[in-house]
């Protein structure tokens, strides 16, 4: 199948690695990755914080750019929630490529559970609230992380809550932001997890900076990082 | 305390942040806070979960209440003849100045100087014990809670529990000292506190020959009132006097018995967590020999009508303040509702408040006070899309400052115009220009092969004050597949 990357503006100028893990893992499957240069942003940030008139420029030009593809493939549940559920909204009528965030693609369109990885360390995930209210990606991740070979997983307690990031949230309420964060750190290290996934680098950046503030020994990775992960060319 | 408050918002609220830090730094507070919410979500849940046709219940609440919102004004005429032929008298306030001079006029026709209050939202919103006491005359409030929070000159934090942000022990320690004929030695028992309370409150029922209150819902096709409630506390003011005042919002109204039937369903399970509530007083007018025999009901607009003119902004008058949202709301969990400067705390009170009382500070700040993260329209029972909501209340702050030049404006633009363009946004990557500013610190253990930034300049200043940053990476991701990415 021939699918086209999504990457979003954050990946592609923070978290290159969660790219090259995406293209890496849906290559190893047999697929085809193409990565529309003209791409940027989905306005998510604009949109969320007021600014809807910047941020209609953003879902013209990523409709221009995905159209025509059969699939697309996103590694961010906020910035997928935000094309499929927001994008009709913010310009009517645009004609909308499919777009699937990363563990849908896996699970639904190409049907795999099992994507052959090899990852051995203790994971916990955290599902994101636009993964788990906004697009309902249920279980998919953490069957997915289930059939990775030497993973073990580790329950999250309190895993629905919110992590505190909310885009500009973070900075505009950072003292409620950093208290949610840090609540939801200390359930993380209660697990004693080396590895903290999810399916959004942003929440992940959050959660990830209390940690290195705070020492502790904890790696935070997207989930397409441990998928994409094999004996011979660990992550 | 009790002398700051004006309606709806408390005067002189700061932005939400800043009175969120106070509230941030009190740690029983957090405590009492995690507690009770955590509790109230439990029972919630499994109530919920015991009906299989929850998802349908909610789909006719949000229906009706709709509904009911695109012809209010007719349904209102509806009430009034009904409530009218019934032998009530209507009148219309369309704000809380109105609204409060005519309760104050009507008490003091009575010659009374004490009311007793049911619990009720609409006369918080307006200032109402503040306005009978500039007149001489006293408001009880019978609410437990309720009286809690009047006895210790507190606000209420909480549509539905007001003294949420107090446990037993502060109670306990608050009725020694305030409630006459406490017990010398009274304990942090349950049972005894409510025990002094209840002594304490019959007297004033006895009393009392003016009740106050507001109401759940009103069924326009009777001209019917009804009130929920746990204690049998708002049955006793709603049966023993004489004259009964209810102020009511507009919006109160839904057409039919069998609407109610619906609401009467979503509304115990999503608040107290209980299938049913204990009590259910439902009123039609006065019934000679029978309960208050003059009864009067003040409509409350105070804002409604404008929200209902907004088309996304108007879902928040469907709401039947069960407060689910605030016990799920992970924001209010941890700063609890007085820092939402009005009577209306959690994610509600952010997209009501700010429609409400458009002009307050607080209410500019409100619209922000979320993450988006949706867990308040997962339970809400009337379906309020609230992240929705917020966003557009965003949009219209933004908007209202369109032309006024800001730092957080400026980088907005900065980022729309650099994200406007994939060869800008390229640049952008540069990592040179993004690491020249920034200082480095040790590796990372969170993000191997990257090192730790631990300050940031500028408005980033507020996220580096608890959290590191990675340092950025070598190349961007665009920069890797124009050089062997696409190759490979
Ligand atoms: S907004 Fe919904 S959940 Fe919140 S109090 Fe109103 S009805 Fe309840």
């Amino acid at each position: 199948m021939r699918i086209a990357l999504f990457l979003t503006c954050v990946n592609d100028t923070m978290f290159p690695g969660t790219g090259k893990a995406v293209v890496k893992l849906l290559r190893r499957l047999g697929h085809t990755v193409v990565f529309p240069e003209e791409q940027t942003c989905c306005g998510q940030m604009h949109l969320n914080s007021g600014y809807r008139r910047e941020c209609e420029p953003l879902v013209r030009s990523f409709a221009a750019t995905f159209a025509g593809f059969d699939a697309v493939v996103v590694p961010s549940a906020s910035c997928a929630g935000m094309i499929r559920e927001l994008h009709p909204e913010v310009v009517p009528g645009l004609a909308a490529p499919p777009v699937h965030e990363l563990t849908e693609l896996l699970v639904d369109v190409l049907g795999v559970e099992d994507v052959g990885a090899y990852f051995p360390h203790t994971v916990t995930y955290h599902p994101t609230c636009h993964s788990l209210r906004m697009l309902g990606l249920g279980d998919r991740p953490t069957r997915l992380l289930r059939a990775v070979r030497g993973l073990e997983l580790l329950e999250l307690p309190g895993a629905e809550e919110c992590c505190g990031f909310g885009g500009t949230f973070a900075m505009k309420n950072a003292g409620v932001s950093a208290a949610m964060g840090a609540d939801k750190a200390a359930n993380v290290r209660r697990t004693g997890a080396a590895v903290l996934a999810a399916a959004d680098n942003s929440c992940l950046v959050h959660l990830g900076g209390g940690l290195s503030r705070d020492g502790a020994p904890v790696r935070v990775m997207h989930l397409a990082e441990i998928l994409a992960s094999t004996e011979e060319d660990p992550a | 305390m009790s002398g700051e408050r004006t309606d709806v918002v408390w005067l002189g609220s700061p932005a939400f942040p800043k009175a969120a830090e106070k509230a941030l730094a009190d740690d029983r507070l957090r405590g009492n806070l995690r507690n009770a919410t955590t509790t109230i979500r439990g029972k919630r849940a499994r109530v919920v979960g015991e009906r299989p046709d929850w998802a349908e219940l909610r789909d006719a609440g949000a229906a009706i209440k709709d509904a009911t919102l695109a012809d209010l004004a007719g349904h209102l005429e509806r009430l009034e003849a009904e409530v009218t032929a019934a032998g009530g008298t209507v009148h219309w306030a369309r704000d809380a100045a109105e609204a409060n001079r005519i309760v104050t006029g009507l008490v003091k026709a009575t010659g009374e100087t004490e009311v007793v209050k049911v619990k009720s939202m609409a006369t918080q919103e307006i200032g109402l014990n503040e306005a009978l006491a500039a007149e001489g005359v006293t408001a009880h409030e019978t609410d437990l809670a309720e009286l809690i929070v009047q006895l210790a000159d507190d606000r209420p934090s909480h549509i539905l529990v007001p003294a949420i942000h107090r446990n037993r022990a502060e109670i306990r320690e608050l009725f020694a000292r305030q409630v006459p004929g406490a017990p010398a030695d009274l304990t942090d028992d349950p049972a005894a506190l409510a025990e002094v309370a209840r002594r304490y409150l019959r007297e004033r029922f006895l009393a009392a020959r003016v009740a106050i209150s507001g109401a759940n819902f009103m069924v326009a096709e009777t001209g019917t009132l009804v009130v929920l409630e746990s204690e049998g506390n708002g049955r006793m003011c709603l049966t023993l006097p004489e004259t009964l005042i209810s102020v009511v919002g507009i919006e109160k109204t839904i057409p039919t018995w069998r609407d109610l039937e619906v609401f009467l369903q979503l509304l115990p399970r999503s608040s107290t967590g209980e299938r049913m509530n204990p009590y259910t007083t439902v009123w039609t007018g006065v019934t000679p020999g029978d309960g208050p025999q003059d009864f009067h009901l003040v409509l409350l607009d105070n804002g409604r009508t404008e929200a209902l003119a907004d088309e996304i902004g108007r879902s928040a008058l469907r709401c039947i303040r069960c407060s689910a949202c605030l016990n799920v709301c992970p924001v209010y969990e941890r700063t609890g509702g007085h820092a939402y400067g009005s009577v209306y705390p959690g994610p509600i009170g952010a997209i009501l408040t700010p429609q409400l009382r458009p002009d307050e500070e607080v209410s500019a700040s409100l619209p922000f006070a979320s993450s988006l993260c949706g867990a308040c329209y997962e339970v809400c029972p009337v379906k309020i899309d609230i992240p929705r909501a917020l966003i557009h209340l965003r949009e219209k702050a933004v908007d209202a400052k369109r032309g006024h030049p800001s730092a957080e404006r400026a980088a907005m633009k900065l980022a729309a115009w650099t994200l406007g363009n994939p060869r800008r946004l390229s640049a952008a990557q540069n990592v040179a220009s993004l690491t020249a500013r920034l200082p480095l610190g040790r590796p990372s253990r969170t993000w191997p092969g990257r090192r730790r930034i631990k300050r940031l300049p500028g408005p980033g200043r507020a996220w580096s004050r608890t959290r590191d940053v990675p340092s950025p990476p070598p190349q961007s991701f665009r920069r890797w597949w124009r050089e062997e990415g696409e190759e490979q």
